[in-house]
Order: structure tokens, then sequence, then C-alpha cells
């Protein structure tokens, strides 16, 4: 065994689809994917075949946008013990054309409506946790634009 | 492919059976089913057993060691909530293809006091993404999908609500379901919210139970019965290509395509049905599958349940039973359990719940992921 290495602390995002820039976070993280050629399709992360035509190959790598609609949500009052309640949870329409699930804020959970559908969110990304090694975890959420 | 019958149908009341295990409850339920069909283990020629949580562990092969191991085919199968369904469906193939003629079908379940609140995720909790990038758990799935319905329509809360009202009522009429206690409106509304749109009283209880039944062929079910219970048809489905899906599962589609395929296979449409009993995990999901299912136009499903139509009495009675919301869920069990509902009342046999006149009816179960099954039988 060689000499033991001081590990460096890393920054890794929570789901590999988040993307963590070097210089995070003077740049911010960002929501990546691939779009399929053959029928225009865009996904969420890297694919080895596309999911709604079933071709193989000829993906492009595609940067998505912060900026989308909350669809639709539900507010979770109760979870697992160590989930924090209650929280929006949101399906994210994007601009650009995917839907992303993520946690909404600006909104009072308490007091759901009708009126919150199709409501301008933009994204933000933030530490949430650090893993079993020390390293920082990233996530990114939604807040509503007024 | 040949005619096949239900000639045997039993269930567990659902609840907690922690002095049991698992394999204990699938084959008292499977020993009540080969009474009822007039049978016994040797005559069996295939078993599928259905359960989720023992997926790994060979449930049918432990419940065959438990009344008589005679050294059939055993398959066991998963196919998360439509587990219990697609073993019945799988049943059914092995006597229409000819291959057997005697075939059970076993749906069982231990969860104890453990829900539907997801989570879990990899081992570095760190990674886990429940309630920090929204919700995968099932509470906040079939409330996103019940949201969707009030997004494009208009629907109320309090119309959603009206549907565990309903189901409660109806479950109070059966001794096999796990809450037998009515919820008037004022209590599903005013009742801690789980996800909203579902409050409490809007999400089913989970828990132990079992359920079988014994399918065969037409010349064999004319030996043991005079009351046969016909499988008219026999379907299933994974959700195709949606442009959310999987970030917001799709349980919509993957019914409609079963509810087509099923229809056309038995010959008859919506109109026809006697009863259904349909997968209402939550009040949510019980809305939307009155449209998925064909028993009303696209948005009127909050209007269907306004008039009453889904009450046992009405023009098409919907989860008699009192549904998953009085009955419990016990994944792998209910989907059996849902077509032993239907094969009593085909029978006439429901006791104070009965439909009258019961001719032909379907059971519905959705697994998420997903995966849709819908049986339909006919005296
Ligand atoms: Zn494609």
């Amino acid at each position: 065994m060689a000499q033991e290495t001081a590990t460096e602390k890393k920054t890794n995002p929570i789901l590999p689809f988040i993307k963590i820039p070097e210089n995070y976070p003077e740049e911010d993280a960002y929501l990546w994917g691939v779009k399929c050629n053959a029928c225009g399709t865009k996904f969420l992360g890297e694919r080895i075949a596309c999911g709604k035509c079933g071709a193989t190959g000829n993906f492009e790598e595609v940067r998505y946008g912060t900026e989308g609609e909350l669809y639709v949500f539900a507010v979770v009052h109760q979870a697992m013990p160590d989930v924090k309640t209650p929280f929006i949870a949101g399906i994210i329409d994007l601009d650009d054309g995917v839907s992303v699930r993520a946690n909404v804020y600006g909104l009072d959970p308490e007091k759901p409506d009708h009126s919150w559908f199709g409501k301008r969110v933009k994204m933000f990304s933030e530490v949430t946790g650090q893993d079993r090694d020390g390293n920082d975890v990233v996530a990114v959420k939604y807040k509503v634009q007024n | 492919m040949r005619e096949v019958a239900v000639v045997g149908a039993n269930m567990l009341k659902f609840g907690r059976y922690p002095d049991k295990d698992v394999v204990r409850l699938a084959s008292e339920a499977l020993l009540g089913a080969l009474k009822d069909a007039g049978i016994g283990i040797k005559d069996v020629e295939i078993l599928v057993s259905g359960n989720l949580y023992q997926s790994n562990a060979m449930v049918g092969q432990r419940i065959m060691k438990e009344i008589g191991a005679t050294g059939i085919p055993v398959v066991n199968v998963a196919n998360a909530c439509a587990t219990g369904s697609t073993a019945f469906r799988e049943a059914y193939y092995a006597v229409a293809s000819g291959a057997y003629d005697i075939a059970v079908a076993v749906g069982s379940e231990q969860m104890g006091k453990m829900g539907l609140l997801g989570g879990g995720g990899g081992s570095d909790r760190a990674y886990n993404t429940e309630g920090v990038m929204g919700t995968g758990g099932m509470p906040g799935v079939f409330g996103q999908a019940g949201a969707e319905h009030m997004r494009k329509y208009g629907t109320t809360q309090a119309q959603i609500a009206k549907i565990a009202v309903k189901n409660h009522e109806h479950g109070v009429l059966n001794p096999y379901a796990q809450y037998q206690k009515e919820t008037p409106l004022e209590d599903v509304l005013n009742a801690r919210v789980v996800s909203w749109p579902n409050t409490l009283f809007m999400c089913c209880p989970t828990g132990d139970g079992a359920a079988a039944a014994v399918l065969m062929s037409a010349e064999k079910a004319r030996q043991f019965t005079s009351k046969p219970v016909w499988v008219a048809a026999s379907v299933l489905t994974s959700d195709p290509y949606a442009p959310r899906n999987p970030t917001m599962f799709d349980i919509n589609t993957v019914t409609q395509i079963a509810a087509k395929e099923a229809y056309a296979k038995a010959g008859i449409g919506p109109e026809d049905l006697s009863m259904i009993e349909l997968h209402d995990c939550f009040a949510t999901a019980e809305l939307l599958h009155y449209e998925n299912l064909f028993l009303c136009g696209e948005g009127e499903a909050g209007k269907l349940i306004d008039e009453r139509a889904t009450y046992n009495g009405g023009k098409i009675p919907v989860n008699v039973s009192g549904g998953l919301l009085s009955k419990g869920h016990p994944l792998g069990a209910t989907g059996v359990a849902n077509i032993v509902e239907i094969v009593w009342h085909l029978r006439g046999e429901a006791g104070d719940r009965q439909v009258k006149g019961a001719k032909t009816g379907l059971a519905h179960v959705i697994g998420l992921g997903s995966a849709c099954t819908i049986n339909v039988l006919k005296k």
C-alpha cells in the first residue's frame, strides 16, 4: 500500500443530470442531458438509446436553462422521519422542453391553491448535505418568480 | 385461447397479523379457495404466487411446502401494486393456452405498519432525493396526479374527497375490510393532510393480507361448479412513452390502453359493466380512473362523483367493497382480492353489499412505474 494521500474534498451532484462547474459556486450548477437527433426528444442525463423512438446513438448534449413553469405539485406533509415537511413537491416544465422533479419555494405550503399551477419558476442550487467522505452534495431547487 | 373460469375464490380480512408469517397467510387463503372450488392441492397443476416485499424469497414454493409440495411448476411474480393481478393473469394464460387445466393464483403481503411513504434511496443519506428534489413517494406522486386533474378541469379537493366518503360508506358493509367506518365529507376535508390534495382519509391503509383464486378450463369447471365465473379478458400493459414520464409517472395512459384492449377482448363496453373494483390507493387515483376506464368523458370525473353515479345502486357502482381506502392495501394480495370480490358478486354471495343482478365486473390495478392489469369477469 502506498502512503496515504489526503483525499481532496469534492462537490458532487445529488443526481447525475446535475452538472457542477469547476468554479462552482461562482458559476452555478445546471441541468444537463441529451437530445435524440432521430426524433427530437430531450432527456435529463445521458442515455444509450432513446426511450421514445428506440434509436441508439446519435445523441446531442444539451445544457438546459434555468427557467420554466410549475406544472403541478403536491404538498407533502407526511414522509419518512428524516425528511423535512411540509414541502412543495413540484413537477417543473422547463422552457427547454424537459420536466424535472424539484422542491418549490416562495409559496405558503399551508395554503395550496389552483392559482399555483403555471407559476413561473427559476432554478437555484444549494449544498444540501455532506456525504460519508465529507464531499458537499448539491441539489437544485426552484423559486417562484413574481 | 380456451375459455377459463374462476371456480374458487377466497381472501382473508386485511389487517395486521403480527403472529403469522406471510406464507401462513397465503396458505390459509389458498386452502380456502381450494375448498371453495371443491379440490385439493394435489389437483393443482401450476401455482403462481404474487408477493412484493419477499419477491426474492420463493414465497410460492414455501406455500407448497406448507400445504403439500407436489412438484408442480411454481412461478413467483412481482409487479409493484399489480403483483397479485399479474399472478392471476399468468394463471389465466397457463389455462387459456391449453398447457394446464387447473391453476391457482395466490397474492400475499405482510407490511406491518410500514406505509407507502417511499424514500430509501442509496445507502448514503446525502444522496437521498426525497424531500430535497421533490418526491417519489406514493402520497406525493398521487397528489400530483390529482393536482393535474385540478389544473386541467378545475376539479376541487372537495369533489375528490367525496370519493373517500363513498368508499368508506361502502366499506361499512364489508366484513373483509380493515376499516368499516364512515367518514363524512367534513371529516375527510378536516383530517390532517398527508399530501395535498389527499388528506388522511383519502389515503389507503397498508397492512397484511392474502387472497387466492382457482382457475379451470371450461371442461373442468363444469365438473366442479354450477356457478362458474368466466374470465372475459385479462390484460396487462406497461406505460408507453409520455413526455414527463418518469419524472411524473403516467398512470393514465397505461390504464387507458389496458381498458381499450379489455373492452375489445371482452366484447363489451363500460356501459355493460355491473360493477368495478378499481385501484383507489388514493382518492385522487379513483377520480382519474373514472375517465381512464371511460366511465365518463374527459374532465367529467368530478361530475360523476357529484351525481353519486359510482355508489352501490348508482349507474356504475365502483368499489362497493369499500375499495383500498377501506379494505387496506397489502400490495401482493390486492389484485387477487379485487377479483375475489367480483366473483362473490357475480355468484350472488356478497352479503349486505351485493350489487343487485351483477352479471359483469371489471377489476383494475395499477403498479406504479408502471403496470396496469384489467380483468373482466362475467357470469
Ligand atoms: Zn428518439
